[in-house]
């Protein structure tokens, strides 16, 4: 496919490949998303505004530059800022590709880093030398604003100019606790959410905290995705107990979603209000108990996202869909085209089983 | 009923902009008094850090809303801080130019920093908590955004281009955010606190019988008051 590498958010030309419960696959143009949607749908997407996750500075013992990327945080919790994991580059930004980046200096406990006006110690590596457990210095009103004036939006080299929050926060973003965009978002903005309601469909809200989705270090990709912490709005899980006892479908707007709703009813079929951390893998093996479908931004086969897919469709249908959005030139990465996947219907999934 | 009411801002999540002057400042302690988790935005660093020392559980951000450049950061620390939004209150204003002139002799950089101020900088600022605001509407928190406006929005005063043009630009801006958005739940106020002993105020009108003026306090808790009133009973936490 082709890096979508322009920072818009809604292009009027985006597209949008469909592939129904049978397997078939269509073409809309993305602006006519809703048109997909019935009466009584309940669609969840996440409302995670995205932090400025990277940061440039200095390792102290050493004296080298390096890039520090915030990857994950114990729990979503205002105050709870002091401790994040951690993904460092050797010197360098956005503009060479991940790969391509040089390592850091040789990390170590205790070592210090100076990332603007903020200060952090590593408190451990997680099992490998670039992904580590920092400390911020200071309290968490001056983390934030250490993090609002020197930290920069998480990117990669297929978008050349470099990013401003604007260009990350999906127009219904709330919390600042995603590391990087929850893109699939992008799709929706005030006057899309009003038409959902005058045509009887349910919109809700979860947060969660969309990690990173690549480190350019094939040890470190296969760990993706990481823990991430999100919540649940009592409300949200009442809509969810309503369009079950209904036989409605549920509708996940993006990948992060489909992780926290299926995390939530993981115990008992149920999604319960309030935290948790997902923590699970989703791939073919794994059951949706909640979400009936998906729509998500377009993945390549070698991703975390990809294999997610792979609960709502078979190979078979995955790969034609694959071949489909290759031969068609869609466009790929955060501000590219989207897929919508329903899941598979039992009856053919049983058969094909 | 005073009890109760009083008890509805406990908790209640509100950020204030222009927070270490005038209405501003007395809006901090007024509703830090009643229990709400504040954060307040201002230019000065030193201000700020002020108003935070007197105003341990407030949080102070540095920035300016005229800024385009400044309003995800302070968005960012609005809703870092306090983990998300329910009231935010468009307090931050500027005259234009001082002392007052006739639009005549109103310069265009003057006219356009007002505007920045009072309207661009509003209208930024909230679209870009939109997200937080209707979370907690949805999440029953309620949802309130209240624009601070003037009687210069509504009569022509001499003098008071500026203001007045910018002011008016506000206020018909939140009817029509409130038009629009009333389905999210979230409500939309515009408030004339009245001419207030203000710095503002004292820049505009440095002869004024301070005597005359109504206290900010008065202001804020008449502020305060109109919050309560917009949200719903049982929100706060």
């Amino acid at each position: 496919m082709i890096a979508a590498h322009e920072p818009t958010q809604r292009p009027r030309n985006a597209r949008l490949l469909v592939v129904d419960s049978r397997g078939h696959i269509a073409h809309a143009s993305r602006s006519r998303f809703l048109a997909l949607l019935n009466r009584g749908d309940l669609v969840i997407a996440n409302d995670a505004a995205t932090l400025p996750a990277s940061l440039e500075g200095k390792h102290v013992p050493s004296g080298a530059a390096v890039e520090v990327r915030l990857a994950g945080r114990p729990s979503l919790a205002a105050a709870d800022v002091q401790t994040f994991s951690a993904v460092v580059f050797g010197e360098g930004d956005f503009h060479a590709r991940t790969e391509d980046r040089p390592h850091p200096p040789a990390l170590r406990p205790g070592d210090r880093l100076e990332l603007g006006s903020l200060t952090a110690t590593i408190e451990s590596l997680l099992d490998h030398p670039r992904l580590v457990s920092l400390r911020f210095s200071g309290a968490p009103h001056e983390i934030w604003a250490g993090l609002a004036r020197h930290g920069r939006p998480i990117q990669y080299a297929h978008v050349p100019a470099a990013l401003a929050l604007w260009d990350v926060w999906t127009p219904i973003a709330g919390q600042p606790v995603a590391f990087e965009p929850p893109s699939a978002g992008f799709v929706l903005d005030w006057g899309s959410i009003t038409r959902m309601r005058e045509r009887g469909i349910t919109f809700a809200t979860i947060t969660l905290a969309a990690g990173i989705s690549s480190t350019g270090d094939p040890d470190l990709d296969r760990r993706l995705p990481l823990d991430e912490p999100y919540h649940i709005p009592e409300t949200t899980a009442a809509a969810i107990r309503r369009a079950q006892q209904r036989g409605r479908r549920i509708i996940a707007v993006g990948t992060t979603v489909v992780r926290a709703l299926e995390h939530a009813a993981s115990l008992d079929g149920l999604v319960h209000a309030g935290g948790g951390i997902a923590n699970q893998r989703l791939g073919p093996t794994s059951e949706l108990r909640i979400v009936d479908a998906i729509l998500s931004g377009t993945h390549e086969p070698d991703s975390s996202h990809y294999q997610l897919l792979r609960a709502f469709a078979n190979d078979t249908t995955l790969a034609r869909a694959h071949e489909a959005l290759e031969t068609l030139g869609y466009r790929t990465h955060e501000f590219g085209d989207s897929v919508f996947i329903e899941r598979r219907n039992r009856l053919v999934r049983d058969a094909a089983a | 009923m005073t009890n109760q009411l009083d008890q509805r801002l406990h908790g209640v999540r509100i950020a204030i902009t222009g927070g270490t002057s005038g209405l501003g400042l007395a809006l901090v302690d007024e509703l830090t008094r009643r229990g709400a988790r504040v954060a307040f935005v201002a230019r000065t660093p030193e201000r700020v850090a002020e108003v935070a020392r007197t105003h341990p559980h407030a949080f102070g951000i540095v920035g300016d809303v005229a800024r385009k450049e400044d309003i995800h950061p302070i968005a960012l620390q609005i809703t870092g801080n306090l983990g998300g939004l329910d009231v935010l209150i468009n307090n931050a204003s500027s005259l234009g130019p001082v002392p007052l002139v006739a639009l005549a002799d109103t310069e265009c950089e003057d006219l356009e920093l007002a505007l920045a101020t009072n309207v661009v900088g509003p209208f930024r600022l909230t679209k870009t908590l939109l997200g937080a605001l209707a979370a907690s509407a949805r999440e029953g928190r309620g949802s309130v955004v209240l624009n601070i406006s003037s009687d210069a929005a509504v009569n022509a005063y001499p003098q008071w281009g500026a203001y007045g043009a910018s002011k008016a630009a506000l206020r018909h801006m939140t009817a029509i955010w409130s038009e629009e958005l009333a389905a999210e739940g979230i409500r939309f106020v515009s408030i004339d606190p009245g001419d207030m002993d203000t710095p503002l105020h004292a820049s505009a009108v440095p002869d004024a019988d301070r005597s005359t003026l109504k206290r900010p306090e008065t202001a804020a808790r008449e502020v305060a008051d109109a919050i309560e009133a917009a949200m719903p009973v049982g929100a706060a936490q």
